[in-house]
């Protein structure tokens, strides 16, 4: 939702709009999350920036931090690969599969979001 | 000596022109062309390419080693302090009400779910069509490969005396290395002996350090972390590899065995702790491991019964089948395999019966491991297959070969398949439901003797050592390594 900028009084119920609309569109966002988060199986959601800060995460932060280190390194060297082999192509979703549990990890320029979810088996 | 002057250094040179002179003149001398007859035609090779000369390079290993790293903190901008928890909040909210942080989640929100519903809807790795019949077991002839060379690290190579694989993963290897040759101890002959981890095969995984070299090197079944090893000055050690190199403990020297220890092996026991020893000193030793100052009970190998250490035969190797827990048997230095029974009630009745036919040291001893009763045992230039019963001489043995056998084993998962080794360096797999007469495989492993054999758990893998320290393991084939159906009766027939 884009709003003009020019010749608009920022009243206070105005402000409260605007309040309204970002809250709604992050409200979104928290739904996302929320809806990830119960599905059957989910252990954690955690949402990382490029520098590895944690933006959301359900887990603690030392952990967190752990996630979003190793993992950004290895997205990129995914990238790479995928890139190298073809420049036309590029990695939209990663999925490791290991004895414990499933990490899956939903890469972008700017920030990661990586789930954490125990297979039914 | 050649003196100078310090003032005369540096001075310039003067030479000089001279017109040119003839030092030496030598004429032609025709009486030396009788000497020489003339050839003709002459072949010559005329070639158009241009020369090129062959060199080798070998690039040197390069040390490589995997750490992994810590993350503690992410990346905050530097007007943030991490520690403080208002001003992470702060940069988060304002993180959070960023459009393109909105627009992305939304849109790796929706990639997202979908995969973890696929996940809960479907297992993928599910077994949709049961076990299959396996095909008719071909023909193949059979065959073995190298999947491994491990090399022992120091520059004076020792004999690798003894192997043992680890008992739950069949990963790891430990291997006994001493030097066998009376007296051939070199200065800088390092005592260590190591365990090897088979994904990297260039650097041990531990490095045990006895305070002298190892003989033979034994796993403990029931704690895959407690190793027992005897040593060449006698003493039996005992190293746990959760806590390093070093033994934990070690026998005091009065009381250990005054030769090598040549078997060590663990009993069945409920504490799990108990070993027993035999040396060419003539003695078997019982040794707790929890108290390793004294044995828990001696055995001497006389066979006269009277338990002289003076006509005692000195034990080469030694036998123990955990089915069988009172009963165990003894390869000697004579040629002479002595079964025993450790429950009897006095030393003279320990020794039960005793089994000759070889003319050199006993130098292996193995039951069947699918009838107890049946034995082999690996001397001089034969191997022989001897039943508890018949004490008079073996069953079966094999023709003389030219190079004496150094050591050999059952196959775990074949009752009619063993395994020798020479000191020529091959490795004879023996099959006696197919060829009698001959190894069913023989295979030249290295050019150095073989000193010991040892097979994995599963039967496919066997690891031999060298004289030179080498351990070499050999996958072999599977016709040699699965049960065919009817063997068993084939050889309870036998």
């Amino acid at each position: 939702m884009s709003l003009k900028r020019s010749s608009v009084q920022y009243t206070p119920s105005y402000i409260t709009l605007l309040c309204l609309l970002c809250n709604r569109e992050k409200a979104e966002v928290e739904e996302t999350l929320k809806r990830i988060q119960a599905h059957k199986g989910v252990i954690a959601t955690i949402v990382v920036n490029a520098e590895g800060i944690p933006i959301r995460t359900t887990l603690d932060n030392s952990t967190t931090v752990q996630y979003a280190g190793l993992l950004h390194q290895l997205i990129m060297k995914a990238r790479s690969t995928v890139r190298d082999i073809d420049p036309q192509n590029d990695l939209t979703f990663l999925r490791i599969r290991s004895k414990k549990h499933e990490i899956m990890v939903a890469p972008d320029k700017e920030y990661l979001l990586i789930v954490i979810q125990n297979p039914c088996e | 000596v050649y003196t100078r002057k310090r003032s005369e250094f540096g001075r310039p040179c003067s030479f000089s022109d001279r017109p040119a002179k003839v030092n030496v003149d030598i004429p032609p001398d025709p009486s030396m062309a009788s000497d020489f007859v003339l050839r003709n035609p002459v072949d010559s090779y005329v070639q158009h390419t241009s020369d090129m000369s062959e060199h080798e390079v070998n690039t040197e290993r390069v040390e490589v080693e995997s750490r992994g790293v810590n993350h503690v903190e992410g990346g905050w901008p530097k007007d943030i302090n991490p520690q403080e928890v208002e001003q992470t909040i702060r940069f988060r909210k304002k993180v959070e009400k960023d459009e393109h942080y909105i627009n992305t989640i939304t849109h790796l929100g929706t990639l997202m779910e979908h995969c973890v519903k696929q996940n809960n809807a479907i297992n993928i790795y599910e077994e949709y069509f049961g076990e299959e019949e396996v095909a008719e077991v071909e023909d193949e002839p059979p065959s073995a490969k190298t999947i491994n060379v491990i090399r022992d690290p120091n520059i004076t190579k020792r004999t690798a005396t003894h192997l043992s694989w680890h008992p739950d993963t069949c990963k790891k290897l430990a291997v006994a290395y001493s030097s066998l040759e009376f007296q051939q101890n070199t200065k800088d002959m390092s005592f260590d002996s190591y365990i090897w981890d088979l994904e990297n095969p260039n650097k041990p995984e531990l490095v045990l350090k006895p305070s002298s070299p190892l003989v033979s090197l034994e796993y403990n079944p029931k704690d895959s972390h407690v190793l027992v090893g005897g040593c060449y000055n006698g003493q039996m050690a005992y190293w746990d590899t959760r806590k390093g190199g070093l033994p934990v403990e070690v026998s005091t020297v009065e009381v250990s065995h005054r030769d090598p220890v040549y078997g060590a092996i663990w009993l069945q026991s409920k504490t799990g702790t108990e070993c027993f020893s035999a040396s060419t000193d003539g003695q078997v030793l019982w040794w707790d491991i929890r108290k390793l100052s004294e044995p828990t009970e001696t055995l001497v190998l006389d066979v006269t019964r009277k338990g002289l250490l003076e006509n005692a035969l000195g034990a080469v190797t030694l036998e123990f089948e955990p089915t069988m827990p009172t009963k165990f048997m003894v390869g000697t230095e004579q040629g002479i395999v002595i079964a025993c029974n450790r429950k009897a009630k006095t030393p003279p009745e320990k020794i039960t019966s005793t089994y000759s036919g070889h003319h050199g040291p006993v130098y292996a001893l193995a039951r069947n491991p699918f009838y107890p009763k049946i034995f082999l045992t690996v001397g001089d230039w034969t191997a022989r297959i001897w039943s508890e019963e018949t004490k008079e001489s073996s069953i079966m043995w094999t023709k003389y070969h030219l190079s004496y056998l150094t050591d050999g084993c059952w196959s775990t998962v074949r009752p009619a398949v063993f395994f020798t080794t020479r000191s020529d360096g091959t490795l004879d797999v023996w099959d006696f439901l197919f060829k009698q007469n001959d190894p069913s495989l023989s295979l030249k492993v290295c050019d150095e003797p073989l000193s010991s054999l040892r097979l994995q758990d599963n039967g496919c893998v066997v690891g031999c050592g060298s004289k030179l320290g080498t351990v070499t393991l050999l996958e072999i084939s599977s016709g040699l390594c699965t049960l065919q159906r009817n063997e068993k009766t084939l050889a309870t027939a036998v």
